[in-house]
């Protein structure tokens, strides 16, 4: 029998939830508030909270300092590329941990198999080789030797474990301080690091990642794939196989089984996911600090730059973050039915 | 065109093997009923005809072509599922045109097949509906003119009736009945319902745990079951069967009788028993007894009778109609 509430309950419960909702938004507010005020108002709290000369000259400053619409411009390319490039991995990555069967290697298989398995394998490693740097460059095939007899193993592990078990060590890899992985990434991101340098045969030194959008770009990417592959999958487990099985019948291939039947199908969850990465992109503020400086700085830095070494501009600050934040609250807003349902899709059945 | 055959064909499941061989041949143009029990086997051995399924050892040949490593795309074979499989998102006109457009045909054409098809099956006026809008039986249908409109060498049918209610059901197998008849085409279809199986099938292959129990016509099988498996599977009621004293005095290890192939008396009969319930179903009268030294039995009668719960009656088996079994289960010669 469903519970029966009565109008005080209901009353109580809407008065609860909106005293911690107005909570959780309060900081929001109070920053939206002071951007309005003048720096020697907002350093006086909280007596002037309403009598206070009201202003619009932070605004200005700000925009006047620092060129706030070339930030937005490279915050906004940064989130949709990544978010773009994220999910032409992770949609078939989901799609292969949803749908296709869990096939343990086995001697049966061909030589072909076999072949390209140890191909593929060499690949990766060659990659390692290149991006570890080590001094095996002088002692290349034993480095490679080194790599494969760890990597295929390890490759090989991973790939008879469950989809359960693989997803999990993927989501494993945003456990870890993102500070523990900075100076690894900064290392091959820089000038004179781990792979822009001269090495003799050709010189790297002109190139570098730092503050690129070629570095910033797969960085957002790979930082969130783990979740966006996480939220496909849990979509793509709630579509029915024989869908797919119907397609394959009816002759398409991969091509169009994933673009005219699962895509369509998925559209919701894609929508959600799609959300859900640009708004992780755009907030993103550790990597962003660490790893761009003009060229590729997003507004993370722009508001960055108004917490300095001279003292807290507040007022400024707080309209400098207010302008960050702003395009990505009225996306949120407008779409927060679509997040809210992406994010408790799946939940309840 | 629309010869199929498997041969030695073996699938398992990492340890477990589901289909341990099976070698099975369908003649161009015939409607093959597959049935069995709950995981015997019957829609995996569909699966693996249609090549959802890779099979573990073993040949699939379609038209004498091995079709072992061919893709399911590629095998020329049209599915049509239990749960309909429709794509939501598309009206029934671009589900039923979706395999055309699969096969690059021109958007003339496509629309003149949909038509076609749709006129078949009585579907011209949804056509601009999608799937939810439309009732089970509709579903049915447009996944059915799905299949026909690719003009395929065989239709494969894996319990397409099993979501529709006991009217509806009737309605489509005739329907089905009258498609095999007018496109002449393989059909290999699986149930677990045997009325199905004994209605619409030129052959019955019945599965038991993975391995062909027997294959035969409906009538060969109803008349001359081959084992156990398929005396107790096929009929409905269960076939009685008996060991003991019954069975060794005819020499066999088990014997088999029908219902409707036990004569009742209130005076005398081999076996004497209690009736236990009687259920009128108008046409037909089920009494199920409880048989001193043998157990449980059912007996057919047609019409309606006198019998009554705790009478005592007399049960006799018409003599021809005895099947033999030996103590493997095996027909008795």
């Amino acid at each position: 029998m469903a519970r029966k509430t009565t109008a005080t309950q209901t009353s109580i419960v809407t008065i609860v939830a909106w005293l911690i909702g107005f909570v959780m938004f309060f900081p929001i507010l109070w920053m939206a508030m002071t951007a309005f005020k003048t720096e020697v108002d907002a350093y006086t709290m909280p007596e002037n909270w309403w009598s206070t000369n009201w202003t619009l000259e932070n605004f200005g400053i700000v925009q006047e300092r620092s060129n706030y619409l070339r930030y937005v411009i490279n915050t906004t390319i940064i989130a949709i590329v990544s978010t773009v490039l994220g999910l032409l991995f992770a949609i078939p990555a989901a799609w292969s941990m949803a749908f296709q069967a869990e096939t343990k290697p086995s001697v049966a298989w061909s030589g072909k198999i076999w072949a390209g398995i140890l191909l593929i394998a060499a690949a990766i490693a060659a990659a390692i080789t290149l991006s570890v740097g080590w001094q095996l460059a002088e002692r290349p095939l034993l480095g490679l030797l080194l790599i494969l007899i760890i990597g295929v193993p390890f490759g090989y592990w991973i790939w008879t474990r469950r989809t359960t078990d693989k997803l999990l060590w993927m989501l494993s890899t945003k456990m870890m301080p993102p500070a523990g992985a900075l100076i690894p990434i900064y290392l091959i991101f820089n000038r004179n690091g781990l792979i822009f340098k001269d090495w003799g045969a050709v010189d790297l030194r002109d190139y570098n990642l730092i503050d690129t959008f070629w570095g910033m770009i797969p960085l957002m990417m790979l930082l969130n794939l783990p979740i966006v592959i996480w939220m496909l999958y849990t979509y793509f487990k709630e579509i029915p196989f024989e869908i797919l099985e119907a397609a394959r019948m009816d002759g398409a291939g991969l091509w169009e089984e994933l673009s005219r039947v699962l895509a369509p199908m998925a559209l919701p969850g894609i929508a959600s996911t799609l959300l859900l990465n640009v708004i992780l992109a755009w907030n993103e503020a550790f990597w962003t600090l660490n790893l761009t400086n003009k060229y590729a700085a997003p507004l993370s830095f722009f508001i960055s730059e108004y917490s300095s070494p001279e003292g807290q501009f507040w007022a400024k600050l707080s309209a400098a973050s207010t302008m960050a934040i702003a395009p990505i609250l009225l996306l949120g807003w407008f779409s927060q039915r679509q997040l809210v349902r992406g994010l408790t899709f799946g939940a309840v059945k | 065109m629309g010869s199929i055959e498997l041969q030695k064909v073996v699938k398992q499941f990492g340890e477990l093997t589901v289909i341990p061989g099976v070698d099975l041949k369908i003649a161009d143009g015939e409607f093959v009923v597959f049935v069995g029990p709950s995981g015997c086997g019957k829609s995996t051995l569909l699966r693996l005809i249609a090549g959802l399924e890779d099979v573990s050892s073993g040949k699939v040949l379609i038209d004498g072509k091995d079709a072992t490593e061919v893709g399911p795309s590629q095998r020329g074979l049209a599915m049509v599922f239990q749960s309909y499989a429709l794509y939501p998102h598309m009206s029934v006109r671009s589900n039923i045109g979706f395999p055309l457009k699969m096969a690059k045909v021109s958007a003339d054409q496509i629309d003149q097949k949909v038509k076609k098809a749709a006129a078949t099956l009585n579907l011209t006026d949804y056509l601009d509906r999608r799937p939810g809008q439309l009732s089970g039986g509709q579903r049915q249908r447009v996944a059915i003119g799905r299949a026909i409109v690719r003009d395929p060498t065989a239709f494969l049918f894996d319990e397409p009736l099993s979501n529709l209610d006991a009217a509806l059901r009737v309605q489509m197998r005739l329907e089905i009945a009258d498609l095999h008849h007018a496109l002449k085409r393989t059909m290999i279809y699986v149930t677990h319902d045997q009325v199905e199986a004994m209605t619409m099938a030129d052959k019955i292959v019945v599965l038991d745990r993975g391995s062909i129990a027997q294959v035969g016509t409906p009538l060969e099988l109803y008349n001359q079951p081959d084992n156990l498996f398929v005396a107790r599977f096929i009929g409905s009621p269960t076939m009685n069967t008996l060991n003991g004293a019954s069975a060794s005095k005819r020499g066999a290890s088990t014997i088999g009788v029908r219902p409707e192939h036990i004569n009742v008396s209130s005076a005398s009969g081999e076996w004497k028993g209690r009736v236990r319930v009687v259920e009128h179903l108008g046409s037909d009268t089920f009494i199920y007894a409880e048989v001193e030294g043998v157990g449980p039995m059912t007996v057919r009668q047609e019409g309606e009778t006198e019998q009554s719960p705790g009478e005592t009656i007399y049960l006799t088996p018409q003599e021809s109609r005895v099947h033999r079994f030996d103590q493997n289960g095996r027909r008795v010669v």
